[in-house]
This record gives C-alpha cells, sequence and structure tokens, in this order.
C-alpha cells in the first residue's frame, strides 16, 4: 500500500512536463540575486521583466495548442504586425478602444480559423501553411502601412501597457490571466483533453471519436486569439505599430514553448510550461544587459538554454521509464 | 534430420531489471538445423533472452557458447558479424527505398569507383528472392509491397548476410494462411539445404507444433522444460507448462439466448475495397467475419463506423437506418471499434490508462460542465476490476503495459462507452495464452449482456471456437455464410478463396 502511494507521487512528479523549466529558472533567478543583488533584485526591474516578458509569454502560451497537436504555428509574429497595425489604424481613425479591440481579436480569430481549417481539412502540414500566411501577412502589414509605423497617442489606450495596479504592471495581470484560461481549457474541457489526444495519436483518437478535424481548428483559433491579445498590449506599450512588428516573436515562442516542456512532436505540454519558459528567456535578456555582456551572447545563451531544458526532458522520460519497466 | 550437434548453448543466464528478476538462471543447447521454439506468456523472458543474445542487453550472469565459443556481442552489428540475424516483430525495412536498397542498406555493392554499383545489386538481389522462391521485383519500394512481401524481403535481406542462426519473433501474426504456408517451406527449405538452424517465437499453438522440432519453455524469467518433439507433443501439457496451470478450455463456452436483429448492414460499399457487403448480428450474437488478409475484413468494418467513406449501402440499427459519417456517430449509435493494431489505432500510448479509457465517452465525466478527475478514476478503477487490468496505477501509462493488459484497456474503452455493437478486430493477436482465454470470457460475458458482437480473426480456430455464425469474404464481398454447428476450417477457407476448391 505505501509503496503504491509512493509510485503514484513519483510518477505525478514526473509527469509534470515543466518540471524541465524550473531549474533554468532557479538557477537564473538565485545566481543573479546574488552577483547583481543592488541592480536585479529591485522592484522596478522585476516589474521590468514581467512587463517585456508579457507579449512572448501570451504568444508562446497561443503556440503551446498547436504544438501539442503536433503542429506548428510560423503566422504568428506576422499576424502580430497585422493585429497591431489594425488596431492602431482603428483608434487613429475613430479613437474607438473597444472597437479597435475587438477588430483585433476578430483578425486573430479569422487567420487563426483559416490555418486550422486548410491544415485539417486539406491535410496541408502545418509548418507550411502557417509559412504561408506568415509571408502573406508580412505583406499585409507592409501594404496597410506603406511602410511607414502607425503612432498611438491616445492615453487612455496606452495605460493598459504602461501602467500599473497595486505595483503590478497591467500586462502582468494579461498574461496571467491568459495563461490560467489557457490551463484551464487544456486540463479542465473536454476540448484540451481531445487536443492532447490527437497529438499523441491521431488514428487512436479518430476511432475514439474525437473530432479531430474540428479539435485541430480550434487549436489554431487559440493561437490566433492569445496572438491578438499580445498584439494590443504591445501597441498599447509601444504606442507604435511598425510593420515589421513581432518578427521572429513566433520562434521565441517555440523556444518558450519548448523550454517550458512542451513537446515538439505532439501530445504533451503545458500553458504554465510556457509562461515559465518565457519568463526564462526574458530573464537571460535582463541579466545579460545588466552584466554588460554584449548582445551578441544573448542569442548564444538562448541557444543553450533551449538545447539544455529539452535534454532535461529527455532524460526525465529515460529516466521515467527505466524506473517502469 | 535433426543431429546431436550443439550450434548455441546458454549457461546459467541471469538478468535484474531494477524490482524484476527478468531472467533466472536459464540453460538450455539449440541443435544446429533445428527449429527451437521458444514458448512463454508475455514477460516470461522471452523477448530479454533474444536480446541478450543480439548484445541489446548484458547478462548479468551466465553465458552464451556459439560452437563451442564463449561469445559476448555488444550490440545488433555485432552479433550480426557472429552469424546470428534476426526478423524482428514490427518489420525493419525502410518504406520509402526500394527491396535492393533494404537488402544491402549499409552493405552497399561498390564498384571502383566507389559508387553503388546499381546493375550488382539487382542481380544480387533477384538472386536473394529467387532463391526464397519468389518474383519480387528489386526496383520496387517496399511500401507498395503487402506486408507478406515485406516479409520476404525482410528474411532475405537477413539471408544476404548468411546467418547460421535466424530469429523470427512471431513472423506469421500478420500473415494470411497461404502466407504462412509459403513461410513454413521456406523455413523448411532452408533449414534442409542450408543447415540454417531458427529460433522461432510464436504464440500459436497449432502452427509451433507443425513448424517446430523442439521447444523450451519459460515462465516468469524461469526455465521450465523443454519438449523433446514437437510433433508428438500434447498441446494441452505445452499449454500448462506455459501459464502453470491448466486452463479450463481454451474456448470457453457460452449459453446466451440469441435476442433480435441489432445491427444489419445492407449493400455496404467502398471505393474499389468491398462491395455489396450485407450481413447482420443480434443481440447476444457472436458473428465471425473471416477471410484471408486484405479480403476486405477491417475495411468493411472501418466503413461501418464511419472511418471509410462508404459509397453507397444502408446501416440500420436497432430496426432503423442511421447515418454514420464518422466514429463520433458510431459512438453515439452505441458502436465500438477494436483495432487490429493496438498501438497504431488504438491506444495513446504516452497518456495514462485513465485518460485511454475515458476518451469516446468524455463528456461523461464532467461536473459542471468541467472534467473531473475524480469521477473519471472512480469509472476506470472499476473497469481495471472487472477486467483485472495489471498495472500499479491507473496514471500509468499505456506504453509501460504487456501486450494483454494494453488490449484490456482498449476493451474497458469500450465496456465503458455502453457500446451495443462491439467490433474486434483481432483481439487477441500478439496476446499470451493466458490473456486469450480471459479476452474469450469477456467476449462471452458482453454477449450474455445482450450486446451484438462481430470478431474479426485471421486465426481459424480463434472464429470457430468463438462465433455462432460465421460470415466469409473473399476479394471484398461476402462469398458465404455458415452456423457455428456446420463450420469447419476446411469450409470457410473454400469460401475465403472464393468458394473454389
Amino acid at each position: 500500500m505505501i509503496w503504491e502511494i509512493k509510485t503514484k507521487k513519483e510518477l505525478a512528479f514526473t509527469n509534470k512536463p515543466w518540471v524541465s523549466a524550473i531549474l533554468p529558472l532557479i538557477i537564473l533567478f538565485v545566481s543573479m540575486s546574488i552577483i547583481k543583488t543592488d541592480t536585479f533584485l529591485t522592484t522596478s526591474n522585476i516589474m521590468n521583466i514581467l512587463r517585456q516578458s508579457s507579449t512572448y509569454a501570451i504568444m508562446a502560451v497561443g503556440m503551446t495548442f498547436p504544438i501539442i497537436t503536433g503542429g506548428i504555428d510560423l503566422s504568428q509574429g506576422s499576424l502580430l504586425a497585422v493585429v497591431a497595425i489594425v488596431v492602431g489604424m482603428v483608434i487613429r481613425d475613430t479613437g474607438n478602444i473597444l472597437l479597435a479591440v475587438i477588430a483585433g481579436l476578430a483578425i486573430g480569430v479569422v487567420i487563426g480559423t483559416l490555418n486550422g481549417v486548410v491544415i485539417a481539412f486539406l491535410g496541408m502540414p502545418p509548418f507550411i501553411m502557417t509559412l504561408g500566411t506568415m509571408r502573406a501577412l508580412r505583406g499585409v502589414a507592409l501594404l496597410l502601412t506603406k511602410g511607414s509605423p502607425i503612432d498611438i497617442k491616445l492615453e487612455s489606450f496606452r495605460f493598459m501597457g504602461t501602467e500599473s495596479l497595486l505595483g503590478i504592471p497591467i500586462p502582468a495581470y494579461i498574461f496571467v490571466l491568459v495563461a490560467i484560461a489557457a490551463q484551464f481549457i487544456l486540463s479542465k474541457t473536454s476540448t484540451g483533453r481531445f487536443i492532447f489526444a490527437l497529438g499523441s495519436n491521431m488514428e487512436a483518437a479518430k476511432i475514439s471519436g474525437v473530432r479531430t478535424n474540428w479539435n485541430r481548428i480550434k487549436a489554431y483559433m487559440i493561437s490566433g486569439i492569445c496572438v491578438a491579445i499580445a498584439s494590443v498590449l504591445y501597441i498599447s506599450r509601444l504606442g507604435s505599430a511598425q510593420p515589421i512588428a513581432g518578427e521572429g516573436y513566433e520562434l521565441e515562442a517555440v523556444a518558450a514553448a519548448v523550454i517550458g516542456g512542451t513537446s515538439i512532436v505532439g501530445g504533451e505540454g503545458s500553458a504554465i510550461g510556457s509562461i515559465i519558459g518565457a519568463v526564462v528567456v526574458a530573464l537571460i535578456r535582463n541579466a545579460m544587459v545588466l552584466m554588460q555582456v554584449s548582445t551578441y551572447w544573448q542569442s548564444i545563451v538562448i541557444g543553450l538554454v533551449i538545447v539544455v531544458s529539452v535534454s532535461i526532458d529527455i532524460i526525465r522520460k529515460r529516466i521515467e521509464s527505466r524506473r517502469v519497466n | 534430420m535433426v543431429n546431436e550437434d550443439v550450434i548455441l548453448r546458454f549457461e546459467h543466464i541471469s538478468k535484474v531489471f531494477p524490482g524484476v528478476k527478468a531472467l533466472d538462471d536459464i540453460s538450455f543447447d539449440i541443435h544446429r538445423g533445428e527449429v527451437h521454439v521458444l514458448l512463454g506468456e508475455n514477460g516470461a523472458g522471452k523477448s530479454t533472452l533474444i536480446k541478450i543474445l543480439t548484445g541489446v542487453y548484458g547478462a548479468d550472469e551466465g553465458r552464451i557458447l556459439l560452437n563451442s565459443q564463449e561469445v559476448k556481442p555488444t550490440g545488433i552489428l555485432e552479433s550480426r558479424a557472429l552469424g546470428i540475424g534476426t526478423v524482428f516483430q514490427e518489420n525493419s525495412l525502410v518504406p520509402h527505398l526500394t527491396v535492393a536498397e533494404n537488402i544491402f542498406l549499409s552493405r552497399e555493392i561498390k564498384n571502383k569507383a566507389n559508387l553503388i554499383d546499381w546493375k550488382k545489386t539487382y542481380v544480387e538481389c533477384e538472386r536473394w528472392t529467387k532463391g526464397l522462391g519468389v518474383d519480387i521485383d528489386p526496383r520496387i519500394q517496399v511500401r507498395r509491397l503487402s506486408v507478406a512481401e515485406q516479409q520476404i524481403v525482410e528474411i532475405a535481406k537477413i539471408l544476404s548476410q548468411e546467418p547460421s542462426i535466424i530469429i523470427l519473433d512471431e513472423p506469421t501474426s500478420t500473415l494470411s494462411n497461404n502466407e504462412i504456408n509459403n513461410l513454413f517451406n521456406i523455413i523448411n527449405k532452408l533449414k534442409e539445404e542450408k543447415e540454417i538452424t531458427f529460433i522461432y517465437i510464436s504464440h500459436r499453438m497449432e502452427e509451433i507444433k507443425y513448424i517446430g522440432d523442439r521447444a523450451t519453455v519459460l515462465r516468469d524469467g524461469k526455465y521450465i522444460g523443454l519438449v523433446p518433439d514437437l510433433n508428438e507433443a500434447n498441446l494441452d501439457d505445452i499449454i500448462k507448462m506455459i501459464v502453470g496451470r491448466t486452463l479450463d478450455e481454451k474456448f470457453p463456452k457460452r449459453d446466451v439466448e440469441v435476442g433480435e436483429v441489432l445491427f444489419e448492414a445492407k449493400n455496404l460499399t467502398v471505393n474499389k475495397t468491398i462491395y455489396d457487403v450485407s450481413f447482420n448480428v443480434r443481440s447476444g450474437e457472436v458473428l465471425g467475419l473471416a477471410g484471408l488478409v486484405g479480403c476486405g475484413r477491417t475495411s468493411t468494418a472501418k466503413a461501418i463506423i464511419g472511418m471509410l467513406p462508404k459509397e453507397k449501402g444502408k446501416i440500420r440499427m436497432e430496426g432503423k437506418t442511421v447515418t454514420i459519417n464518422t466514429p463520433n456517430d458510431a459512438i453515439k449509435l452505441g458502436i465500438g471499434y477494436l483495432p487490429e493494431d493496438r498501438k497504431r489505432e488504438g491506444l495513446l500510448l504516452d497518456k495514462p490508462i485513465r485518460e485511454n479509457i475515458t476518451l469516446p465517452v468524455l463528456n461523461k465525466f464532467k461536473r459542471m460542465g468541467l472534467l473531473s478527475k475524480a469521477m473519471e478514476s472512480r469509472t476506470v478503477m472499476e473497469y481495471k476490476e472487472i477486467l483485472s487490468i495489471k498495472t500499479p496505477s491507473i496514471e500509468r501509462k499505456a506504453k509501460y503495459l504487456s501486450g494483454g493488459n494494453q488490449q484490456k484497456v482498449v476493451f474497458s474503452k469500450w465496456l465503458c462507452a455502453k457500446t451495443k455493437l462491439y467490433i474486434f478486430d483481432e483481439p487477441t493477436r500478439g496476446i499470451d495464452v493466458g490473456s486469450k482465454s480471459e479476452i474469450y470470457r469477456i467476449i462471452n460475458d458482453l454477449a450474455a449482456e445482450g450486446a451484438a458482437i462481430i470478431v474479426i480473426s485471421s486465426e481459424l480456430p480463434e472464429i470457430l471456437g468463438v462465433c455462432d455464425r460465421i460470415v466469409v469474404m473473399c476479394e471484398g464481398r461476402v462469398t458465404g455464410e455458415i452456423g457455428a454447428g456446420e463450420a469447419t476450417q476446411e469450409k470457410i477457407m473454400k469460401f475465403a478463396i472464393g468458394g473454389v476448391v
């Protein structure tokens, strides 16, 4: 009996995919707190990290869904730009924040659905489909702006991205809310379970009655919605929408998700993990700046962290299978 | 005749994995030129022994003598160099490469410029396949071949390495009867002409009696005994050695009142696969769907559940005509399909037992619109008890269970969905004798509760033992129907090859 309880606990712990991201997070945080106590461990710096990581974190949460289905959403970065530009234009022309946000979210839903429908019904490889929308949307962003940025000066809109509530930046609240909602969908709704199931074994899920096409579409819709939310925060924080905004962000999101234990072959992942992954990346950036290390080194270190945390994940699974067999 | 020349000797082999003694002091001999069968339930230690012989694992104790020389292969390549070839259960061919490329993979025949000499490769390739009495184009991609042809390519590949011992791990599990006969002819030929020794692993009692010379029985990692002459041996005695107890009856009797027609298929047609397939099943009845591999049995099942699009045809469930376009529709009507390949189509291998079982009717496990793990666990624990699934926890990933327990998980899935029509496609494939009779008992219990059951199987004794009525298919059409009382293997075969003997 005691033995049985013990195995259950062990399995419960090793089953959490985000375990591998916790270690780099703790190491980074503790070592920075010791080395740069005066500049790192200040409220303003910590808040800054949260604010900066909010865009990536929300996108990474969105990215988690397509990746769990065994796919990917490369159109995220370009979609961020298109949404930011449309939101900016609506505010510039009408001054109506609500209308702008609704328009932004609608674009996110439409593009996500488009990706999902073509991938699910036509059987297009997700990589190719979203590579296509990535390029096309970047073109749309350039067309809409004719190449020049759109500035937003409306203070009531900028408030969201720049101000704090009870000492914590508003974007941090939003990304925590998004993460909770996403984690809730993944673990408490049948949609979430179906997304895991089809990512784990599409054929078996189908035979078990999972509506695989519809649930795959949902995954890309959620990714689109998350990007739209991230985009609204982004433009509100920076006050300007560049046509080249968000370039390469999709890969940052993939990196955060993967660091957070989401399996690139599908079937495994969590919103919490992706958030942790995004914070780890933001911490590295921040640490490098504080330690006055050349920005060139940032990429090298982030690259290493991706490889190290996925290695931890692989080793974790090996240990699990050895223990069970 | 088999002579007493020992080619391979296992001496006191032991192997411990954390928590289990996988092999405990195993010693026996294998003679040159014999077909030596390894018998045992799943988990008895057969695979571990083979893995030690092929160098995948090292033994903790004991030694292996090959031609009286101690050998310690440290990997499959090294064991191959020693003359030990293995034909794996899941074939190890590369689907997109040609037959010749597969056979000479990593041993390409080169010309003087160190480039691949294709002409010579194709000639060599044909030499090996023709040696097996088959004519396969060396330039064809392996994925375009049938399962049986692929297996012959696999054997040709092993043979081209000129081994003295060939290990065959469940070679017949995906073959039809004709193909099995062909394989056995090849084995006999190689045995006679080249004195090749075979180590043969199989769960099919009928065939080992036919093809094997001697057998070694393992149980729970221990050596149980030797069957010196399989031809003369009594099957019941062998089964007793394997399971360590007498199985009351291999196919338990069923005494069920057959009820009304529950399911009816009329003129089911799927593009270029099945044509005008019609049959019905009554509640409490077990209907067998027999025929050679590729005759359309599985396609019929998949058409019924909406995995394959129907060109025409009607399905009636409990007297009402119904539309089934997706497996989801089928589940709502109470039709559940247990696929022939449980790893590819039956299970989420990386997911816990609990999530596998609740998947088809997940919406039942909600409290206030949210999934309740507690509700799931309660139900899953029930089925774990009913079907006695052996696992320390229902949170264990499906991939860590034995074949028999995995199959029970898939069974639980459909029990849990309160299915009315069960379609079991090869329900006992790759499952040991003990679990097999448990599965037959489950099928009987389901019938007794009034479910209608369709069993698709390539094992004729299984079809004869379990079914009340047998529908035989050939090349996509129904060619005959036989009541259990009058059914014999010969009659089924006659219909299965199209009615002409």
